[in-house]
């Protein structure tokens, strides 16, 4: 008897976004006609990207165990930029931390001057976040994405209540955008509909629901990923963009990820807890559809290229 | 839910103005205007306005289809007319509609099976349209047993059980109701569900309001296809909050938007 056929079957595939090109290196993701590694169901799409994070100022706050790895790179982007493409990932991702206003508050066009360097120093395609502070991303990120015309970068991050000035600048200066919402499904609609209507491709955007840590949430980022994955294959266009997950920063957010050994005696060393318990946020991510991953420690940066490479290869030879 | 734009009928006055003089444009506006209202179909009926229902279906047909690629829904109860038409429309088609008739109905499933098309079904027999539930479901069996005898998927056929004007049959909305409820079980996965929506207010008062509270009542009983008027802003609405609330779509503040984006998208 012939078993019967259970494979579902999706009426959508999510769309592919291309980040960099042209001299410069590209990266294309998304593209997944089935829900994630089920190939026997569809196309599972481009592999997904891993990114690495840098910053241009403030890493001296990073996790003990990371800065060891980078030395002193760290307190100059474009060297850390360098080093950063030296572990192979598919792109970088630079976070303008140092235009904080609390912090160092360095000006729009410090800002634009070093994402310029970063762009000339290497080839990979780049992701650009501003500090986070809606009122200094609007001044700084519009610079920056000028600074970065015609390099097809990925900018963040478009807002509910903050899209305009970065749709504006995204279509002017030919980038792809990271649409933001924090945890709440129906806001990753909304910001959707809001780039379309400011005139934004949606084939464009590729939307972070925000990355919550193994153990500090994960459940929840997972379940709305799922949903959104879900709906996408069901056609829906406003959610059928590839999805951006932050698993770095928020996993060495977490007490099991920077805790030295004497703080967690019982917990295995720093040194392996760290990039482990980061690898197994994204790796786990993997598993909702997650088709960029950012990270930050060079072990997890080659443990999750790993497993990707293991899925992608394991779940092709069985479609 | 699948929105057949019923306007194109010689029944409306304009259209039938526009069939006798041959007038393609008021045609064309209301094909443009219903597809970007969320129709995923047009129904193409010629009504009494012409003596020669084959040419004028044709000539809608032609007309529509130089400015749409919807759906065709050809209205029209005669099996002459039907297998002259169907095979000569280009793009996919519905045959609207046949009755369940043993008799008959197996030459329309034909004729939708030949044509890659899909059919409409009505729960009427030779004896009329039935007054109670229990008959309603019976036909409906009957049709979806013949369109499986046949080969038609189910995916391609539309189950109507019929809606009588309340003013003239106030049974009929609570037993079509019914009727729905169980027709949605008949085989997995099930057949289309349809209505001629404006049919159950007409000749009443307020006809919109109670086309699109129907409407609400219709598609939480299961009803998935609907004959409307996509115009009525109102009435679209109804049942995209409809939809909405049976989770069919996902909520955000602009769900409005957001769902006629998807129909134009798909």
């Amino acid at each position: 008897m012939k078993a019967k056929d259970t494979a579902q079957r999706w009426s959508a595939a999510i769309n592919t976004v291309t980040i960099g090109g042209g001299a410069r290196k590209s990266v294309t993701i998304g593209g997944a006609k089935c829900i994630p590694w089920m190939s026997y169901e569809g196309d599972i799409g481009n592999r997904p990207a891993v990114g690495i994070e840098i910053w241009d100022a403030g890493a001296d706050a990073w996790a003990e165990e990371i800065r060891k790895q980078y030395g002193k790179v760290t307190s100059d982007p474009v060297a850390w930029a360098k080093r950063a493409a030296e572990l192979k990932p598919d792109l970088l991702s630079l976070r303008l931390m140092g235009t904080h206003p609390d912090t160092t508050n360095r000006s729009p066009a410090d800002a634009a001057a070093v994402v310029k360097a970063v762009l000339g120093a290497v080839d990979l395609p780049l992701i650009v976040w501003g500090c986070g502070v809606s009122d200094k991303d609007n001044v700084v990120l519009p610079k920056c994405s000028e600074a970065a015309s015609g390099q097809n970068c990925l900018f963040g991050s478009a807002t509910e209540k903050n899209y305009r000035t970065i749709v504006a600048a995204c279509l002017a200066d030919g980038h792809k955008l990271i649409a933001e919402s924090p945890l709440d499904i129906n806001i990753a609609k909304q910001v959707n509909i809001l780039a379309h209507d400011a005139g934004f491709a949606l084939e464009n955007i590729v939307i972070f629901p925000t990355t919550a840590a193994m153990g500090y949430g994960f459940e929840y980022v997972y379940s709305i990923m799922e949903r959104a994955r879900l709906a996408g294959l069901g056609g829906d266009p406003l959610l059928k963009q590839p999805i951006l997950c932050d698993a770095g920063i928020e996993a060495w957010r977490a007490k099991e990820a920077q805790a030295p050994d004497d703080a967690l005696p019982n917990a295995g060393p720093a040194a392996e807890r760290g990039p482990l318990w980061e690898t197994l946020t994204a790796v786990n991510y993997l598993q909702a559809g997650a088709d960029l991953i950012i990270l930050r420690h060079p072990k997890a940066v080659m443990a999750v290229k790993e497993a990707i490479g293991r899925l992608h290869s394991g779940a092709a030879s069985i479609a | 839910m699948y929105i057949i734009g019923e306007r194109i009928n010689g029944m409306f006055k304009d259209v039938r103005k526009a069939i006798k003089k041959l007038d393609k444009a008021p045609i064309q506006d209301l094909a443009r205007a219903q597809a970007e209202a969320g129709a995923q179909a047009l129904d193409i009926n010629v009504g009494p306005a012409s003596d020669d229902p084959v040419k004028a279906l044709m000539w809608l047909v032609e007309t529509v289809r130089e400015v749409s690629n919807a759906t065709l829904a050809i209205d029209n109860p005669k099996w002459e007319v039907q297998k002259e038409v169907i095979p000569r429309v280009p793009g996919k088609t519905i045959i609207n509609s046949a009755k369940a008739d043993e008799g008959t109905l197996d030459n329309f499933v034909r004729l939708a099976v030949e044509n890659d098309a899909s059919l409409v079904g009505l729960t009427i027999d030779q004896k009329g349209v039935p007054s109670d539930v229990d008959k309603r479901v019976e036909l409906g069996a009957l049709i979806a047993a013949k369109a499986a005898e046949n080969g038609l998927p189910m995916d391609h056929v539309f189950i109507d059980p019929i809606i009588l004007p309340v003013n003239v049959s106030p049974m009929t909305p609570g037993n079509v109701l019914l009727a729905l409820q169980q027709l949605k079980l008949l085989s997995d996965p099930a057949p289309h569900l349809v209505l001629g929506l404006s049919n159950v207010s007409q000749g009443c008062n307020e006809r919109n309001l109670i086309n699109r509270t129907y409407l609400t009542m219709a598609v939480s009983a299961g009803m998935d296809a609907a004959i409307l008027d996509p115009l009525d802003t109102e009435l679209m609405n109804a049942g995209i909050a409809t939809e909405l609330l049976q989770q069919k779509a996902i909520y955000c503040d602009s769900f409005l938007d957001a769902y006629r984006m998807k129909v134009r998208a798909t």
